[in-house]
């Protein structure tokens, strides 16, 4: 098919480039905000390593457990006649659009330590989510998972079901279906959306601030760490938001490649 | 096509949420606009930029002044005094600042930002806070350490200077890792109300407004430290006239009520 390419009208063109405008103004003004002699020190701190690390390892471990818990329930809702499912669905994308201190508040009240459960899994386990890094993996997976459900769960309805249903009628089980047929088809999209909710889960504050506290190494991730220097060191806080704009852009271009432009 | 517009749609979310959480969530708040009183002519509005710990004071004391000045509103914007000076300098307007500490005054008063002379109006203290019934029987600073997790203030915020001063002259060393730091004193104060900190140091009146949310654990007189709030007119500000009458009235006696009534110590 082959389609002829004609600029749009400029009115249109002129307000695209306002809304590129609103987009790109505040980035511009916290790169020139940033004081690049003190951006590796202010990188290099004890305090900001520690946040590095602790947001790498528990936006990782968030978007592993989104890809994990999340296929088979994109699964589910893609293909299965679940009862009430846009009632299911609402409830599982909720945390997309509920504010994330919202989410964390309603954490805390299921699982603190005066909670049933969260006293219950004191008492049997010697478990504590509050003020514990799975804690903070915790509300980063709640706030992120969504993000890859839906993407998967996109994915599965849009692709071409007859392959699926050719192979289960050569004689393979559902299983075998899902693992040979529906995944590797499906694949592109399970990495987009377990980049999607890793981008999420690195740049969750909300929930993680209220939910698992603001602890140095164990619950200061990245963005925790930006709000408390703001108070003290500006510099480095924009230094930290630096980092989280540059991976967050990197990886919506990645996705954007893997997502529009190949056709 | 399908399967291509719906991680499209949910960029499209992705990119709305980032941009509605750096949006600025502080929102100025105005108390309910007061009934008929006698109005000697004052109107418009002003923008009072507080310490958090005057949250529920400046409250009523705004609603006092808003029954005697009917015309005028009074909006105010709590937070950290660190944060609320960091805004003023940055150039948000407010007409009215009153901070928890003297530091944050002498940052705006050092750049000119404030009209006349600031005046200490208020007082306030520092008190341990636990869990109601004291299961962790704290008694003193040095219990805190190796207690629990406790709930202190970041470190460059007025109460986490603060309390810093206290356990420095306690000589206690709390290990950062057990230390979960609020952005301001309400956040402190909230990680053992609904939390699960075991305890936490904020001001006494944040202790008396929690009730029986939590049990307050006085601090001896030689490792207290005394809060000061002082309050100053902005030199930006586009209603001074208001802004002094406002200030008056918080050095006043109406206003000084209130804040005693909140558990403030008076300035002198």
């Amino acid at each position: 098919m082959s389609r002829v390419r004609r600029r749009p009208p400029a009115p249109v063109v002129a307000a695209a480039g306002v809304t590129i405008l609103f987009f790109a103004i505040p980035l511009v003004g916290i790169l020139q905000r940033a004081n690049w002699s003190t951006v590796w020190s202010d990188l290099t701190t004890s305090g900001a390593r520690d946040a590095l690390r602790l947001s790498l390892i528990s936006s990782v471990l968030a978007a592993g457990l989104s890809i994990a818990f999340g296929t088979p329930l994109a699964w589910v809702l893609a293909r299965s006649a679940v009862p009430a499912k846009p009632l299911l669905r609402g409830l599982v994308l909720l945390p997309m659009v509920l504010p994330p201190v919202v989410g964390g508040v309603a954490l805390l009240a299921a699982f603190s330590l005066r909670s049933p459960i969260g006293g219950w899994l004191h008492d049997a386990f010697g478990l504590q989510l509050t003020f514990a890094t799975s804690g903070a993996v915790m509300a980063e997976t709640f706030v992120a998972m969504p993000f890859y459900v839906i993407t998967v769960e996109g994915a599965m309805r849009g692709m071409d079901q007859r392959y699926e249903d050719a192979a289960a009628s050569l004689g393979a089980r559902r299983l075998t279906v899902f693992r040979r047929v529906t995944l590797p088809t499906i694949a592109p999209s399970v990495v987009a959306g377990g980049m999607l909710a890793w981008a999420r889960a690195l740049g969750e504050f909300g929930a993680t601030i209220t939910f698992a506290g603001n602890v140095m190494g164990r619950t200061r991730t990245l963005p925790l760490a930006v709000y408390l220097e703001l108070e003290s060191n500006q510099d480095a806080a924009v230094a930290l938001s630096l980092v989280l704009l540059a991976v967050s852009l990197l990886v919506l271009v990645s996705l954007r490649g893997r997502w529009l432009s190949s056709s | 096509m399908r399967a291509r517009t719906e991680p499209v749609a949910a960029l499209l979310v992705l990119v709305m949420l980032i941009a509605a959480s750096c949006s600025d969530s502080a929102g100025p708040s105005s108390p309910e606009a007061g009934s008929k009183g006698e109005a000697p002519g004052l109107s418009g509005s002003v923008v009072v930029s507080a310490a958090a710990s005057l949250t529920d004071a400046f409250a009523d004391v705004g609603e006092d002044f808003s029954e005697i000045h009917p015309d005028v509103k009074v909006m105010f914007n709590f937070d950290s005094s660190t944060t609320l000076s960091t805004q003023i300098l940055e150039g948000a307007p407010a007409d009215l600042f009153a901070p928890a500490d003297e530091a944050n005054m002498r940052k705006l008063t050092d750049a000119n930002l404030i009209s006349g002379e600031p005046k200490v109006f208020t007082r306030n203290e520092l008190v341990i806070v636990t869990k109601p019934g004291n299961p962790e029987g704290i008694e003193t600073l040095a219990d805190l350490a190796g207690a629990g997790v406790i709930s202190l203030c970041g470190e460059k915020v007025p109460c986490g200077k603060y309390a810093a001063e206290a356990l420095a002259k306690a000589g206690v060393t709390i290990d950062e890792s057990s230390i979960t730091r609020g952005q301001d004193v309400g956040a402190t104060l909230t990680a053992v109300t609904d939390g699960d900190a075991v305890a936490g140091i904020v001001y006494v009146t944040d202790a008396a407004k929690a009730g029986d949310k939590v049990e307050a654990v006085s601090l001896p007189e030689d490792v207290n430290v005394i809060a000061t709030y002082p309050i100053g007119v902005l030199s930006g500000s586009t209603n001074i006239e208001v802004a002094r009458a406002f200030m008056d009235h918080v050095l006043g006696g109406e206003g000084q009520e209130v804040l005693a009534d909140f558990g403030f110590v008076p300035a002198s």
